[in-house]
């Protein structure tokens, strides 16, 4: 489905924040931009749920909230269950003519609480078909508890329980397909997005609050802390996963896959898709890649990133490279 | 009292029939729920009143227990009447969420079928899956027969909603011996019902935009549920719980008696139901259905002129402290009836509370515990027998030779 | 933050938040200022739709961009991203 929506920058900067300032985030937070980025595109009366997790604490330090949307947290791994209550309760208001508005809903959950923990209800929901928009804020691994390892932790990233070692450099497993499992329950929309390109973030939210049924976007949302460089890289790594092509952007309408323009021409001119060893370089996660003991763990990260790669321009019908 | 009660009709009904009834006779919005013997009749009778168009309930077919409760508490937060059910394994897979939904106020309804926990797997009657929730700061009711069962949802509904109340109810009832077991049941009609529970009344609250706000997710007046709390409030919203809970048991009873007038029905005073306790010098103290079996034995008793009582406790959740030391202050010896247990906790948890409340009374009857009926054992007359003969000897001997016992289990 | 805290009979149920965030300063967290030269501003309106903490606005009465130091973090994102690079990082103590 195609949105007709259309905004200016100066639009959406006048839009007050729904999601506002005052709240606890790090500085430099790539979640929070997300966050606000997505509250931007709301076309109307909205409901927020969120995960446990970095977003659900530093909003909601009692007594103070920075959301300016109805919004409930419940647990750790069920936001989507939290969305599918909210969802059975407007429908049934609508049925009983207790509620006449249309209400969108909206789903926040970190990458432990959506590839790990909450894949279940996720799955669930999906499969029940409730109408709601998924957002996953990935920062690639649990850093509300201090950075651990989680399913969305890249390859060879060191976090607090796969520490670079002596003999293991980092995370052994690659990160899990998680929007592609999206894309397997046919649900109408699933797309990736980066905070580098905000008006992408927008519009796809926008697209997956449009669409009946349930939409997941998977916003890449990198974190100073966990990965450990200058709060001030938070765009530009951003930018940088796209454009190595370690996160290409992309949107799937019902199962009708396409590149986003960032990656899309990248495909169309690959002398533009830069080296993961560009991508790796910019943060201390993955400084002991960077070492003659463990360099091979870079080509395997490109070997990896390459194929993922290739298997999305073969869905999207580009040629393969 | 007189009693003024309404036309009803007789059905046969098991006690999953009977609450799948009563749920769709209470104008119920959202119900989300995931199978598991012996509640799965509830469910499965649901699902067929909304495929004949019978409710317009939102029926939310989960992938778990954890989320089934989740998305009552979510709806309900919305706004609507929600209700589940579960058992054993299904509530303990939803204790984390049990715990949420009493610290969200949410008025969630629940069904418990009591079947015994793992390992090994059993599927019959024990009450180790809602005892242990017992500090989940739910209110638990435990009925004795299908049609209490049927009356108390109808009243559960009525008493979570209370603006005065505000928390979740459970609504226990025994596994086959009341799930699956055919019954005479006296059903109202939809009209009484749906007049009795009325609509969900929402409580206003304060709101981070200074104003007074009807306590639900409502994009008009929006409220944030669900924070970080830490120790300079969390404490005092646990707090808030307890006053809950205090006001409870007088709802409860409010509830009892207005349900009564309607259905000419009543469960002692709704909190605790006494049998032959006046004069009683000894008596056994139960939950759920092992009442009606008592009861037999207690009359068998009376006739042979032997001073013998039952109270059943029909809340357990909240404790009708002051109701369980005034009837059984004057007991000479009582045997408290568990159907779970607390391992290495020198009794079960009925027997725990029970012995407690006694302390403080003058007279300090001696209090005994029997575990009996784990996994579904039968717990048959004999063995009732056999605890009031024993309650006899401590009687008359005023000693007590071994504090808790294990009534039924081959040595 | 010396209020007298309320008591359990005061506060709402259920942990229903009383305050908005924007009660909550966040701009003396702050070691690096962002200032901005508005010879060089663009005025792309880039850096509101990057920063974090909603710290920069679009001031409809000047048609301008403005920061909100009660919240600004001094994460220096602007500065980085600024296409115009109007923006730059300055110690806190180093002002005047």
């Amino acid at each position: 489905m195609a949105t007709t929506w259309k905004f200016t920058a100066k639009e959406i900067v006048e839009k007050p924040d729904l999601f506002t300032s005052g709240h606890r985030a790090c500085a430099g937070c790539g979640p929070a931009i997300a966050l606000r980025q997505i509250m931007k595109a709301t076309r109307g009366p909205t409901i927020v749920t969120n995960a446990t997790g970095c977003m659900e604490v530093v909003s909601t330090i009692y007594p103070y909230t920075a959301w300016k949307v109805p919004w409930i947290h419940t647990a750790f791994e069920n936001a989507a269950a939290n969305a599918s209550g909210i969802a059975a309760a407007l429908k049934a208001m609508k049925r009983k003519g207790r509620l006449q508005e249309d209400i969108d809903i909206i789903a926040f959950a970190g990458d432990g609480g959506t590839f790990d923990i909450g894949i279940q209800a996720l799955s669930g929901a999906a499969e029940r078909g409730h109408d709601f928009l998924y957002v996953l804020y990935d920062n690639e691994a649990y850093m509300n508890t201090g950075i651990q390892r989680s399913g969305g932790t890249p390859h060879g990233a060191s976090t607090t329980t796969s520490p670079a070692g002596k003999v293991i450099p980092g995370k052994r497993q690659y990160k899990k397909a998680i929007a592609d499992i999206m894309v397997a329950h046919e649900i109408p929309y699933v797309a990736t997005a980066s905070i580098a390109y905000w008006q992408d973030v927008l519009m796809k939210t926008r697209k997956g609050l449009e669409v009946e049924g349930p939409a997941f976007l998977h916003v890449l949302a990198p974190c100073p802390r966990g990965w450990r460089y200058d709060t001030s890289k938070t765009i530009e790594i951003a930018q940088l996963a796209v454009e190595t092509c370690i996160f290409p952007l992309w949107e799937s309408t019902d199962g009708q896959c396409s590149l986003s323009p960032q990656s899309k021409i990248v495909a169309l001119k690959p002398e533009r898709k830069r080296p993961v060893k560009e991508y790796l370089e910019t943060q201390r996660r993955f400084r002991h890649l960077l070492t003659p003991e463990f360099e091979s763990e870079i080509d395997n990260i490109q070997k990896m990133t390459d194929k993922r790669w290739n298997k999305l321009l073969r869905r999207c019908n580009l040629v393969s490279l | 009292m007189t009693v003024v009660s309404v036309q009803q009709n007789v059905l046969a009904l098991n006690g999953d029939e009977a609450v799948a009834l009563a749920v769709k006779q209470s104008d119920v919005d959202v119900v989300a729920a995931y199978p598991i013997t012996p509640q799965t009749i509830i469910v499965e009778r649901f699902s067929e009143y909304v495929a004949d168009g019978e409710v317009d309930t939102e029926f939310v077919c989960t992938e778990s227990e954890h989320s089934a409760l989740t998305a009552c508490l979510t709806a309900s937060a919305t706004g609507v009447r929600t209700f589940t059910a579960s058992a054993s394994a299904g509530l303990a897979l939803m204790h984390e969420i049990l715990y949420v939904t009493s610290g969200c106020r949410a008025p969630v309804v629940m069904a418990i079928a009591n079947r015994a926990l793992s390992a090994p797997i059993n599927i019959h009657c024990d009450h180790s899956d809602s005892m242990v929730e017992r500090d989940s700061g739910w209110i638990q009711v435990y009925v004795e027969n299908s049609q209490e069962a049927y009356d108390s949802i109808i009243q559960a509904f009525r008493i979570a909603e209370n603006p005065e109340v505000l928390l979740p109810v459970m609504v226990c009832l025994d596994a086959f011996f009341l799930s699956h077991t055919l019954e005479n049941v006296r059903v109202l009609s939809d009209d009484i019902v749906q007049g009795f529970v009325g609509l969900r009344k929402i409580p206003l609250v304060a709101s981070h935009e200074g104003k007074k706000v009807p306590f639900r997710l409502d994009p008009e007046n929006p409220i944030t549920i669900g924070p970080l709390d830490l120790y300079d409030y969390y404490f005092e919203h646990k707090r808030q719980q307890e006053e809950a809970m205090n006001h409870a048991p007088q709802v409860i009873k409010r509830v009892h008696d207005e349900y009564a007038q309607l259905s000419g029905r009543r469960y002692g005073n709704g909190l605790i139901e006494t049998y032959e306790l006046e004069d009683a010098e000894i008596a056994a103290v139960c939950v759920g259905s092992t009442a009606g079996t008592a009861k037999t034995v207690v009359d068998e008793l009376r006739a042979k002129g032997v001073k013998a009582g039952l109270l059943r406790l029909r809340t357990f959740r909240p404790l009708p402290t002051a109701d369980v030391k005034e009837a059984l202050e004057s007991v000479r010896a009582i045997a408290v009836m568990d159907r779970s247990n607390s391992f290495g906790g020198n009794g079960g948890p009925v027997f725990h509370e029970i012995r407690h409340i006694l302390y403080d009374s003058k007279t300090h009857p001696h209090v005994v515990n029997y575990i009996y009926g784990l996994g579904g054992r039968d717990m048959p007359q004999s063995l009732i027998r056999g605890i009031y003969r024993d309650l006899g000897e401590i009687s008359e001997t005023d000693r007590v030779e071994s504090r808790v016992h294990f009534a039924g289990v081959r040595e | 933050m010396t209020e007298k805290q309320k008591g359990w009979k005061e506060v709402p149920v259920a942990g229903v938040c009383w305050k908005p965030a924007t009660d909550y300063p966040t701009g003396d967290w702050r070691t690096f200022k962002p200032i901005r030269d508005p010879e060089k501003c663009t005025k792309c309106l880039l850096c509101p739709m990057i920063c974090p903490d909603s710290a920069i606005e679009w001031n409809r009465n000047t048609e301008d961009i403005q920061f909100d130091y009660d919240f600004c973090k001094g994460c220096g994102i602007c500065a980085n991203e600024c296409p115009a690079e109007a923006i730059i990082m300055t110690r806190e103590e180093e002002e005047a």
